[in-house]
């Protein structure tokens, strides 16, 4: 009976996100107030129903109910609660009613701000999540109900996929989507925008907070994901390039050209329809993610659930919504134009340079994921680029993005003198030269113009942040009087160019010295790594609460010193029968040290194949992904927003009155 | 300074993007939309190997362990043996290969491997390293013989019986579970 409800909500929520989307769709054009004043509570109306929905899932989940079919094929009586929880989202039907979920909160909690809009604007907004809602909704009632039943209901249930048996699995899912999600947002004001016409400085101030936002959760989502690769998956690679991690990767691309076009905007009124389109390209990407993990269009190691009926609707979905936006874009855009005008040297210009450096990343990396498809479409048989192909477009275009991060924030609006620039560039320059190299010599190991090169961006960025501090700080009186005046935003873009410097030291300081040996050893071998003797204590057999373990013990020395005692697991899971590989992993900010289990080779002598890695600096890949979030979150908590926030609404109450 | 700006000067008229420029975006999407819909309708999940009852096709390539001796199609017969597509740029084939090993172990099988538009240098350091689940590696360096299987990707793995006839293709990384449930009662039935 339960279940049954749950259907019954999310049928609910169908039927009032097509009142969300269709009348307050129809007072915009009418201009009609009273039509659009069923934005607010149809958003929050549908919330409550999807949420309602989701809960009782989870509660199927909690109680072992099998006779849910999708239970059933994704929980197990042995499964512990945590990852009951996770399950929840851990195959196909869950996994959509999480997105619908996400979409319906992000909608809710803009209704609950939406006092802040001019009311054409919130609730132009909400009827168009209203219709994104609408689609995800028909998806998952016709496609991937998750509330369908079997009878007789199974004994137990076929366990969750142990790859997402992990703490970091349970909550990256959910972090992506609401990255993915989120760009829905700026994208539905790009929408409203191309409708009415009217793109003002006040709408980027809008759409910055929500795309800041959506852009830290991706951020945040990719970052975990890649950190799980790292550990769970015992190959010690930590990015693939797998049409999945592309997926979360293209709209990221676009998502970082957008907040920093929406900042254009915003300040010079410049670049409007570029970043209307960046909104536009963003979301529509979240969409080609969504199509090419459920539909099976690729194959790939991540996508758990494939069935093409499904990637035919998507399919369908997403020709209908990109193909309307660009439409919209293509005959409305032209009547936005704005004659804004910026010199070749400015920050304008270094923005938009990056952010179409960002585009022609995001285009390289969908033409080798896709690539393979369009030639199999074309009759030629299936291939895939794989690596090689990534690093080599890939690396030459970051290098001017990265490059350029440092100059552009430098830069002044509008215009800028060159020469102004090399001068204040000239000092952090030397210094970035001297820091590489210093910190190269330091190092042990062979020297590489890779990782010179490398740490040379990284300080050519960190230095340059140094300078916009000391411009900043140039006409205060005193130097705490200076940084508390900064605003947060300031710092938060500081942060976040801080942390993009640490990912490119990590990685290629990771990828440059690590060192790697693959070994058949039995008890009481060692072998030496960099500095680290490994030697193997043993192996024994372990029980775990759903699967039994081989569990090696390392033991590491450096210098004669014992250091630490590593525990590598290989685990079989009882339900599934899987053979999963546990790394045992000791991080640090100077090096990882990293040890898998592979197979017994030999049961008479007892050796067994193990992977030994050292892999200097890697940590700074996460930790910049993190330093970034963090850069991130402090720019979405700035208060000009909510200032301005208030002050727009003072302005547009007025607005309101004549406008009805 | 956040005034949008009056003077605006006349030849930046000039400078702005033309009409059809707003239009490229909609084009653009237009042809990749085609091709996603032949690219659906071409899902290799679903496609039957038209290749299943027929005979090998035919090859004769080096082999990975000794570039000097070559190996033909022809060397498959008088087992039922599989025969695996891989590379060390795959992905999939990292996440099949503890299964292949445990198959190899099982020793109900020989598997052949079909080692697929890689470097040959890159292989042999790859099996010494995680071990070396296959009897044979041919070495099709430019893709030629993994067409004429009509691979379409990587891994893929074929059942071939006693007289060299093609009786069962799987697309993607096979798991413990299929072996198991599919590959296992297949060379069963096949060998008796």
């Amino acid at each position: 009976m339960i279940p049954e409800l749950g259907h019954f909500a999310l049928i609910l929520a169908l039927a009032v996100a097509l009142v969300q989307a269709l009348i307050p769709g129809m007072g915009l054009l009418r201009r009609r107030a009273d039509w659009m004043a069923v934005a607010k509570p149809a958003a929050l109306l549908q919330f409550i129903l999807v949420l309602a929905a989701y809960g009782i899932l989870t509660y199927s989940f909690i109680i072992h109910d099998f006779s849910v079919l999708y239970v059933a094929n994704t929980s197990n009586s042995e499964l512990p609660l945590i990852y009951r929880l996770s399950g929840v989202w851990g195959a196909h039907e869950g996994s959509l009613l999480l997105w619908v979920l996400i979409l319906s909160s992000w909608t809710a909690i803009l209704a609950l701000f939406s006092k802040h809009y001019p009311i054409d604007m919130g609730a132009g907004v909400i009827s168009v999540l209203g219709f994104i809602s609408i689609g995800f909704l028909l998806f998952s009632l016709f496609t991937s109900n998750p509330f369908i039943r079997h009878f007789p209901a199974p004994i137990d249930g076929a366990d969750l996929n142990p790859l997402l048996q992990d703490p970091v699995m349970a909550i990256h899912p959910p972090m992506l989507y609401m990255g993915y999600v989120g760009f829905a947002v700026p994208f539905a004001f790009a929408i409203v925008a191309l409708v009415q016409g009217k793109l003002d400085a006040a709408w980027a101030r809008w759409v910055r907070p929500w795309a800041l936002t959506a852009w830290v959760c991706l951020t945040g989502g990719i970052t975990l994901g890649s950190w799980w690769a790292y550990y769970e998956l015992g190959w010690g690679g930590w990015w693939f390039w797998d049409p999945v991690e592309n997926a979360s990767f293209m709209p990221w691309l676009t998502g970082t050209a957008l907040i920093h076009s929406l900042a254009v905007t915003e300040k010079r009124h410049a670049l409007r329809n570029w970043t209307v389109l960046l909104a536009i390209i963003s979301f529509s990407l979240s969409l080609l993610g969504t199509f090419l993990v459920r539909s099976g269009v690729l194959t790939s190691v991540h996508a758990f659930a494939s069935d093409p009926t499904r990637g035919v609707f998507i399919l369908a979905f997403l020709g209908l919504v990109v193909g309307i936006s660009l439409s919209l874009f293509a005959f409305r855009a032209w009547q936005l134009r704005t004659l804004t005008p910026f010199s070749l040297i400015s920050r304008e210009m270094a923005l938009l340079a990056n952010s179409v450096l960002l585009l022609i990343t995001m285009l390289t990396v969908l033409l080798g994921t896709l690539y393979p498809l369009i030639l199999e479409a074309l009759g030629g048989g299936k291939i895939s680029v794989g690596p090689p192909y990534f690093s080599r477009v890939f690396i030459p275009l970051m290098i001017p993005v990265v490059f350029l991060v440092a100059v552009g924030s430098l830069l002044r609006w509008r215009e800028d003198h060159l020469i102004k620039v090399i001068k204040q560039l000239r000092t952090p320059a030397v210094l970035s030269v001297v820091f590489a190299s210093v910190l190269l010599l330091l190092l042990p190991g062979k020297v590489s113009f890779v990782a010179w090169f490398a740490l040379l961006l990284t300080f050519w960025v960190i230095n340059s942040c140094f300078v916009q501090l000391q411009q900043r700080l140039r006409h205060s009186q005193s130097l705490m009087q200076g940084l508390r005046r900064t605003p947060r935003g300031w710092y938060g873009m500081i942060l976040a160019h801080v942390g993009l410097g640490f990912t490119v030291a990590g990685i290629a300081l990771s990828s440059v010295y690590s060192q790697e040996q693959d070994v058949h050893m039995v008890k009481g071998d060692a072998r030496i790594l960099g500095e680290y003797r490994f030697e193997l204590v043993g192996v024994e057999r372990i029980t775990g609460p759903n699967y039994q373990a081989d569990m090696g013990t390392i033991r590491i020395d450096k210098n004669g010193k014992e250091l630490m005692t590593l525990h590598p697991e290989k685990r079989i899971y009882n339900v599934r029968k899987n053979i999963m590989t546990e790394a045992a992993i000791h991080s640090n900010l100077m090096r990882d040290l990293y040890v898998s289990l592979g197979e017994q080779r030999n049961i008479n002598t007892g050796a067994w194949s193990v992977r030994l890695y050292y892999k200097p600096f890697i940590l700074w890949i996460w930790l910049g992904g993190f330093v970034m979030v963090l850069g991130g979150l402090l720019a979405v908590t700035d208060k000009r927003y909510r200032l301005q926030v208030k002050q727009e609404k003072i302005k547009l109450d007025t607005h309101h009155v004549t406008a009805s | 300074m956040s005034q949008p700006v009056e003077d605006q000067p006349q030849s930046l008229q000039e400078q702005r993007p033309k009409r059809w420029v707003y239009i490229l975006p909609l084009g653009l999407f237009t042809i990749l939309m085609v091709f996603f819909f032949f690219g659906l309708g071409l899902n290799p999940q679903l496609i039957p190997s038209p290749l299943i009852g027929q005979p090998t096709p035919a090859f004769s390539l080096p082999k990975l362990s000794n570039p000097d001796e070559l190996i033909h199609h022809t060397d498959l017969k008088g087992d039922v043996s599989l025969l695996n597509i891989w590379a060390t740029w795959c992905v999939s084939c990292r996440q099949e290969h503890p299964v292949l090993m445990k198959i190899a172990q099982s020793k109900e099988i020989p598997i052949y491997g079909l080692y697929y538009k890689d470097a040959p240098a890159e292989g042999v350091i790859w099996l010494q390293k995680y071990g070396n689940p296959y009897r044979e590696n041919a070495v099709d360096e430019d893709g030629k013989v993994g067409i004429e299987w009509g691979a379409y990707g990587t891994p893929e793995t074929f059942l071939i019986d006693q007289k060299g006839i093609i009786r069962y293709k799987h697309v993607g990384p096979i798991s413990w579970n299929d072996w198991e449930s599919t590959l296992l009662p297949l060379i069963s039935s096949l060998k008796e």
